[in-house]
C-alpha cells in the first residue's frame, strides 16, 4: 500500500514538471531512464554485464528515423517498427552471447556492438557522421501534433510507464524469479530442469527490444539519430547510470539516468563544461568505492534499518 | 523657459523612441549563442576564439542595439551532430536566443540550421565549410560568412591542374565537409582536364593517419590533396613526412587554418599553397584588429574568428537598421546592407545567405622567411569573390 502511494506520488510529479522544467530536457531523461531500465533488467536481475547495449538503442533509433523520413508512417509504428528491429537484432547477439559469462559475455556483446556501429558508419542510410537529421516527428495517431513540446513529453511518458511497467512485470513474475535464481546460483537452477541459457535468451531479447523503444523515442524527441547513440561510450554510459543509481533495484537506473543526464545537461554549458567526464568518473569511483549498492540501494538498506 | 521646454520636449521624445524601439526587440535583450568546438580537433579554429570575436564585436558595438543589451552565451558542441542540435533547441525553446553564431563542424552544423529554421531563427555560420548551407540544405535564415569548399577548390585546386598536376589522390575527413569537399574539388580537376585516381576516408579526429598515407603512396598520383581540417591537417602531413610522402608527391592542404599552420613543420609545409578567407597580416586594417583579438585570445586569429567577429557586427548594425529583433526583417537587412569592414572585401552578402568576398591564394612561408612565430603566409594572389564562389542556385534565391 505504501509503495503504491510512492509511485503514484511520483506519477503525479511526472506529469506536472513539464510545466516547470524545458519538456524536451524531461523528454531525454526518461528516454534514457528507459534505456537503463532495460540494461538493469540484464545486469541487475540476471546479473549479465551486457556491453553492447548501444547497438539497440542507436537501432531503434536509426529504423524509426528512416521510417519516419521515407514511408510516411505514423510515430507509433516506425516506434513499433523500430523496437523490433532492435529485438530482432538481440535475438540474434543474444543466441551468440548467452553461451559465454562474465568477462567472455562482456566482450562478445562489445565485439557485435562494434561491428554494428561500423556497418552504420559505412551505410548510406545512416548519414554517417553527419547522422540522419530532420526526423519530422509526425502525428501521433495521425491525429496529434508531436512537433508541440508538451505533446511530445506526454507521449514519451506513457511509452516510459509501458516499459518501466513491462520490466516490473517481468521482474515480479514466475520467469523473472528463475532469473534471479540463475544470477544466484546457476548450478542449482540447471539441476532443477531449468534450461538456462533459453532464459538468459529470452530476458537479453526483451532487454535489447526495450533498449530500441528507447532509442527510436529518442530519435523523435530531437528529431535526429547519429553515431553517438551507436558508439561504445553510449555502452558504457547505461552502465554508469546504472551503478550510480542502484542495480538490481527497480527505481535505481531511474534515478541513475536521472542524475548523469542532468549532469550533462547542466555541466556541459557551464565553466566546468571541460571537466565534465572527469567529474563523471570521480563519481564513478565514489559508488564503487563508498556506496557499493547506487543511489537508490543505500536508501532502501536506510529505510529497512529504520522503519523496516 | 522655452529652451527648456524644447529640451524637455525633446529628450521625452527621444525616451518615448527609445522604449518604441526597445518594445520591437523580442523579451527586451538581442541573444546570440555561440556554438563552437571547445575543446575538440577544431578548438584552435572556432572554439573559445569564436567566442572572444563574436564578445569583442558586441562590446566594440556598444553592449546595446535599440537599447536593449546584448547577451553572448555560449556551448561545446563536442563535435556532435546530435549535442549540438540539442543546445540549440534548448536555446531557442528555454532561452530565447535570437540567432546563433559560431558553428564549425559541417555536420553539426547541418542539424543546428535545421533547427533554427523550423524556429525562424538565423544560423550565422562562420567556419563551416561545407556548401550545403547555401546550396541544397539553402534556407532563408543561413548566413554563411567565411568561405566555403567551391572557395578552396577554386583557389587551391585549379591553379595546380592548370600547372599540369593531372592526378589526384584524396585522404578525406569521412563526414559532410570532407565529402563536400572531395566531391566539389573532383569537379574541379575533371573539368580542368585532371583525374581523381583515388581517395581514402578517415574518420573525424584520426591521429593515426599511416594506412591512408600508404594507400596514396601506391596510388601514382601527381598531388596528394588533404580533404581535412584542424588538427587531422597537422596529423595527416605529419604522417606523410615521415613516411617521405611529401619528396615523392606534391600535398595539397586544401583547407589550413592559421593556427594549424603554424603547429606543422616549417620544413615539411613550407612552400606549400592554399586558400583562405582572411590572413591577419594583409594591412593595417587586418594588423590593428587581429592585434587586439591577440591580446584577448594569446594567439593570432584564424578566418573563422575575424568572420565571427565581421558577421555579428554586421548582424547588429542590420538590427539597428531594421529597427527590430525579428528575424525575417533582420535577414532582409543584412541583405540589402553591404558588409565592409577589415575582414570583408569587396563584399556582399547574397540571397542565398551566401557572403561573396575577396579569398587569398597564399603559400605557408618557408623556414627563412618567417620573422617570427607569427609570420605564416604570404599572399600569392588575391581571388575576387565572383571567381572564387559558385554563383547562387535559383532555387534558393531568397529575396
Amino acid at each position: 500500500m505504501k509503495i503504491n502511494k510512492f509511485y503514484l506520488a511520483l506519477l503525479l510529479l511526472a506529469l506536472v514538471a513539464p510545466f516547470f522544467l524545458y519538456p524536451v530536457f524531461l523528454a531525454k531523461l526518461l528516454c534514457f531512464a528507459l534505456f537503463a531500465c532495460a540494461f538493469n533488467l540484464m545486469l541487475g536481475y540476471v546479473g549479465l554485464l551486457s556491453f553492447g547495449h548501444a547497438a539497440f538503442l542507436g537501432t531503434g533509433g536509426y529504423v524509426t528515423g528512416w521510417l519516419m523520413m521515407n514511408s510516411g508512417l505514423t510515430p507509433e509504428l516506425a516506434i513499433l517498427l523500430g523496437t523490433v528491429a532492435a529485438g530482432l537484432l538481440g535475438a540474434i547477439f543474444g543466441k551468440l552471447s548467452v553461451k559465454r559469462e562474465g568477462i567472455y559475455f562482456a566482450m562478445v556483446t562489445l565485439a557485435l556492438s562494434q561491428l554494428v556501429f561500423f556497418i552504420y558508419l559505412q551505410a548510406p542510410f545512416t548519414g554517417g557522421e553527419d547522422g540522419m537529421q530532420g526526423v519530422p516527428r509526425g502525428n501521433l495517431f495521425g491525429v496529434i501534433d508531436l512537433s508541440d513540446n508538451i505533446n511530445m513529453y506526454y507521449f514519451v511518458l506513457a511509452i516510459f510507464l509501458f516499459g518501466f511497467w513491462l520490466v516490473h512485470r517481468t521482474i515480479h513474475s514466475p520467469f523473472g524469479q528463475i532469473l534471479k535464481g540463475i544470477r544466484e546460483n546457476e548450478a542449482r537452477a540447471t539441476s532443477l530442469g531449468y534450461n538456462v541459457n533459453d532464459y538468459k535468451w529470452v530476458a537479453f531479447t526483451i532487454s535489447s527490444a526495450l533498449a530500441g523503444l528507447a532509442g527510436s523515442t529518442k530519435t523523435l524527441v530531437f528529431q535526429l539519430a547519429s553515431l553517438t547513440d551507436v558508439h561504445w561510450h553510449m555502452s558504457g554510459e547505461v552502465v554508469l547510470m546504472t551503478l550510480v543509481g542502484g542495480v538490481g533495484t527497480i527505481l535505481g537506473p531511474v534515478v541513475g539516468a536521472g542524475v548523469i543526464v542532468t549532469m550533462q545537461n547542466y555541466l556541459s554549458g557551464g565553466e566546468l563544461g571541460n571537466y565534465l567526464h572527469i567529474i563523471m568518473g570521480f563519481i564513478f569511483v565514489v559508488c564503487v568505492l563508498a556506496f557499493r549498492s547506487g543511489i537508490v540501494g543505500e536508501l532502501q538498506k536506510v529505510w529497512k534499518r529504520n522503519f523496516g | 523657459m522655452k529652451m527648456m521646454k524644447k529640451t524637455l520636449l525633446a529628450a521625452s521624445v527621444a525616451a518615448f523612441a527609445s522604449t518604441a524601439a526597445m518594445a520591437n526587440v523580442t523579451d527586451g535583450k538581442v541573444k546570440i549563442g555561440v556554438l563552437a568546438d571547445m575543446g575538440g580537433t577544431y578548438a584552435d579554429v572556432c572554439g573559445p576564439g569564436c567566442v572572444t570575436a563574436i564578445e569583442m564585436a558586441v562590446e566594440d558595438f556598444g553592449g546595446t542595439v535599440l537599447g536593449a543589451p546584448i547577451e553572448v552565451v555560449s556551448a561545446d558542441d563536442q563535435l556532435k551532430p546530435d549535442v549540438g542540435s540539442a543546445i540549440v533547441r534548448k536555446w531557442i525553446e528555454d532561452e530565447q536566443v535570437d540567432a546563433v553564431g559560431g558553428l564549425v563542424s559541417s555536420a553539426v552544423t547541418g542539424a543546428a540550421t535545421k533547427v533554427l529554421t523550423d524556429a525562424k531563427k538565423i544560423a550565422l555560420i562562420s567556419t563551416s565549410a561545407s556548401n550545403a548551407f547555401t546550396t541544397k540544405a539553402c534556407s532563408p535564415y543561413n548566413v554563411h560568412w567565411t568561405y566555403n569548399v567551391v572557395a578552396l577548390a577554386n583557389g587551391t585546386v585549379k591553379p595546380m591542374v592548370e600547372a599540369g598536376k593531372k592526378k589526384w589522390f584524396f585522404i578525406t575527413a569521412d563526414y559532410a565537409f570532407g565529402h563536400a569537399l572531395e566531391g566539389v574539388a573532383s569537379k574541379v580537376i575533371n573539368e580542368n582536364g585532371g583525374e581523381v585516381v583515388g581517395a581514402a576516408r578517415a574518420p573525424l579526429g584520426t591521429t593515426d593517419f599511416s594506412s591512408y598515407i600508404l594507400q596514396a603512396q601506391s596510388s601514382g598520383a601527381d598531388v596528394v590533396a588533404l580533404a581535412n581540417a584542424g588538427n587531422d591537417t597537422v596529423n595527416s602531413l605529419k604522417a606523410a613526412s615521415e613516411f617521405g610522402l611529401t619528396q615523392m608527391m606534391d600535398v595539397a592542404g586544401l583547407l589550413v587554418f592559421t593556427p594549424n599552420a603554424q603547429a606543422m613543420d616549417p620544413n615539411v609545409a613550407g612552400g606549400m599553397r592554399t586558400t583562405t578567407g582572411f590572413y591577419w597580416d594583409l594591412d593595417d586594417q587586418t594588423r590593428e584588429w587581429s592585434k587586439r583579438f591577440m591580446e584577448r585570445h594569446g594567439a593570432i586569429p584564424a578566418m573563422g574568428h575575424a568572420g565571427a567577429y565581421s558577421m555579428t557586427m554586421h548582424y547588429l548594425k542590420a538590427i539597428e537598421a531594421a529597427g527590430t529583433d525579428e528575424s525575417d526583417a533582420v535577414m532582409k537587412k543584412m541583405k540589402e546592407m553591404k558588409p565592409d569592414d577589415f575582414f570583408a572585401r569587396n563584399a556582399t552578402l547574397r540571397a542565398d545567405g551566401r557572403m561573396v568576398h575577396d579569398m587569398y591564394y597564399v603559400e605557408i612561408k618557408k623556414p627563412e622567411e618567417r620573422r617570427d612565430s607569427n609570420d605564416i603566409f604570404k599572399v600569392v594572389s588575391v581571388i575576387p569573390g565572383d571567381q572564387a564562389f559558385a554563383p547562387m542556385l535559383p532555387e534558393c534565391d531568397f529575396k
